[in-house]
């Protein structure tokens, strides 16, 4: 499709390694992609070249000296624009932040460069993540580079479209609904959501702190399982990151995925399913038959509630967490005469529309007269909704449905009703309420050519079974083609 | 009707947003559909669900991630305080609070 679409890591270090190129060269190059596509696309809303030429010189030091190179050695990459780059600036897709530069680097974003990856650049997301079509950026929608006229998917559309159009080999985007695994599905690439608590959050600036996660999109699943590698891990910065040991998943994905018993949901294949979503991910579940999986029917009864108790929940968190923006310390500030006005013109100005739904809707839930009644029952049926996975995982070792109800839908078609926008979010909002890991591979097109995903969730920290299954379902649809 | 013109107005106020005329009808209209819509959690019988407050799962701590509370350098007063409109070192300002 184009000339910077071929290479993933291995193939870069191969080339670094036998001097087929430097990684100056490479990164000259993805710029001058983004400079043809970008104007199009809207992935990017910032570029760091600076920053990813001294690392590129860096690389090319080390081959110069023939040192080992580290695992990511000149792979360049995007990330989603509400994780902090020290230096360049962060918007969260929101005004609010337009002139905001971090004065320090989210953990993942460093232990990235330190395993050698070139940060090309920030990408667009839906203000703040909220989102499911990127839509609500304050700097434009993104395109979907595979139909130009409808939406990659959201909130992380801007770091799905950069690699499904070559600009990056990889990227860092943040899932909190679905927003990594929608917009995986809608582009057409694996894009993984780990567990709870598996990447550090340190630097991520937060939308629902119960739900939020970053995770990896690349073109393959053995690319998302190195740059999962590199991201995962405790920190001491992020207290609610887990001192639980990572596996060398690159090098587990090739382990045969014979006897997994997979549990099929009957509740996520009933109504509102798009008719090819249906036959593309009911013939993937063949595939995994053929591989030698085992397939379970499996009843998870509380699935019908995850919307409305993810909507409460994770609004209410927003609701507190973006507190913080009302232009004392950062940010955009609309000067008043008193306090009290500058904090409401300020915020009244700098956030948009859904910013500003949710947090209506989540200080309604948490307030006086509303709290048992919305946010406290919430919290319970998310526990509800957290023991169906449990019981699950009792009887079976994943879990595989549709990542999205639909393909990627025509920019503008649902702008004007949230609620329907929220339902994109039906098939993935369970395992963020759970906090399991779940990813979503492509399995297939549309007639008209819009990818279809598939979902793969596993139990807490089994991030490793779950790429073994998609990596195997990766290479028997490629053998098939 | 789950929401008035005066709810909403008084949600707004403890978020500290100002919304003009149009929004809060907007917002009123919306809300009130997605408020329906989140109804039908009370259709499930909690009696007796713990609510889930923690997401970590057992297996990794949370004990398992505390630090000591201990004091380290920090020097990022000054690019801290760049970012904020007004400043003066080493203060961040903000309009009166106080009469004098």
């Amino acid at each position: 499709m184009n000339a910077a679409s071929h290479w993933n890591i291995n193939s870069i270090r191969k080339a670094l390694e036998t001097k087929q190129i430097s990684a100056r060269e490479l990164t000259t190059e993805f710029y001058s992609r983004i400079e043809e596509r970008n104007p199009e696309l809207n992935a990017f809303l910032t570029l760091s070249p600076e920053r990813a030429f001294a690392q590129a010189d860096r690389i090319d030091g080390m081959r110069s000296r023939s040192e080992n190179l580290p695992p990511l050695a000149g792979v360049p990459m995007a990330i989603k624009d509400v994780i902090s780059t020290r230096g360049v600036r962060t918007t969260c897709g929101s005004k609010i932040l337009e002139h905001y530069i971090p004065p320090y680097d989210a953990t993942a974003v460093e232990n990235l460069e330190r395993a050698g990856a070139i940060l090309l650049g920030k990408t667009n997301c839906d203000e703040f993540a909220m989102g499911s079509s990127n839509e609500n950026s304050a700097y434009g929608p993104v395109r979907n580079p595979l139909a130009p006229d409808r939406v990659p998917g959201g909130s992380s559309g801007g770091s799905a479209a950069a690699v499904a159009a070559g600009l990056a080999v990889g990227a860092l985007g943040t899932d909190t609904g679905g927003s990594i695994r929608q917009p995986g599905a809608l582009c057409g690439i694996p894009a993984m959501m780990p567990t709870y608590g598996r990447v550090s959050r340190y630097g991520l600036i937060a939308f629902a702190s119960s739900l939020d996660r970053i995770g990896p999109f690349a073109k393959t699943v053995r690319d998302v399982a190195s740059i999962l590698g590199v991201i995962a891990g405790s920190d001491k910065n992020d207290a609610t990151s887990a001192a639980v040991e990572k596996a060398d998943y690159a090098a587990e994905i090739e382990k045969s995925v014979s006897g997994t018993r997979i549990g099929i949901p009957k509740e996520y294949f009933s109504e509102g399913m798009d008719a090819e979503v249906r036959q593309h991910v009911e013939a993937g579940i063949k595939r995994f038959e053929t591989l030698g999986c085992r397939i379970v029917e499996l009843r998870m009864p509380h699935t019908d509630y995850a919307i409305a108790t993810y909507y409460i929940v994770a609004t209410a968190e927003a609701s507190s967490n973006l507190a913080r923006f009302d232009g004392v310390r950062y940010g955009l500030r609309v000067e008043s005469g008193t306090l009290r006005e500058m904090y409401k013109k300020t915020r009244g100005k700098g956030f948009g529309p859904e910013v500003k739904r949710r947090i209506m809707l989540g200080t309604y839930a948490l307030s006086s007269g509303y709290y048992d009644a919305y946010y406290l029952r919430a919290q319970k049926v998310r526990a509800l909704i957290a023991r169906d996975f449990a019981e699950a995982f009792e009887k079976v070792d994943a879990i595989v449905t549709p990542t999205s109800p639909s393909p990627a839908f025509r920019i503008g078609e649902r702008a004007d009703d949230p609620l329907k926008m929220y339902l994109a979010d039906i098939y993935t909002v369970t395992g963020s309420l759970a906090g399991v890991p779940g990813i979503s591979v492509p399995c297939g097109a549309t007639r008209e050519g819009l990818p279809v995903g598939l979902q793969i969730l596993g139990p807490h920290f089994a991030e490793a079974r779950v790429l073994q299954l998609a990596n195997a379902f990766e290479e028997d649809r490629a053998l098939a083609a | 009707m789950k929401i008035s013109k005066e709810e909403v107005l008084h949600v707004a106020d403890l978020a500290h947003l100002e919304l003009t005329d149009a929004e809060m009808e907007t917002l009123r209209t919306q809300l009130d559909a997605i408020l329906n819509y989140v109804d039908k959690l009370k259709q499930l019988d909690v009696t007796g669900v713990e609510p889930m407050a923690q997401v970590l799962h057992a297996g990794a701590g949370p004990e398992a991630t505390l630090r000591d509370d201990s004091v380290r350098p920090s020097n990022v007063a000054g690019s801290i305080l760049e970012q904020a409109s007004g400043s003066k070192k080493p203060y961040f300002r903000v309009p009166r609070i106080i009469e004098r």
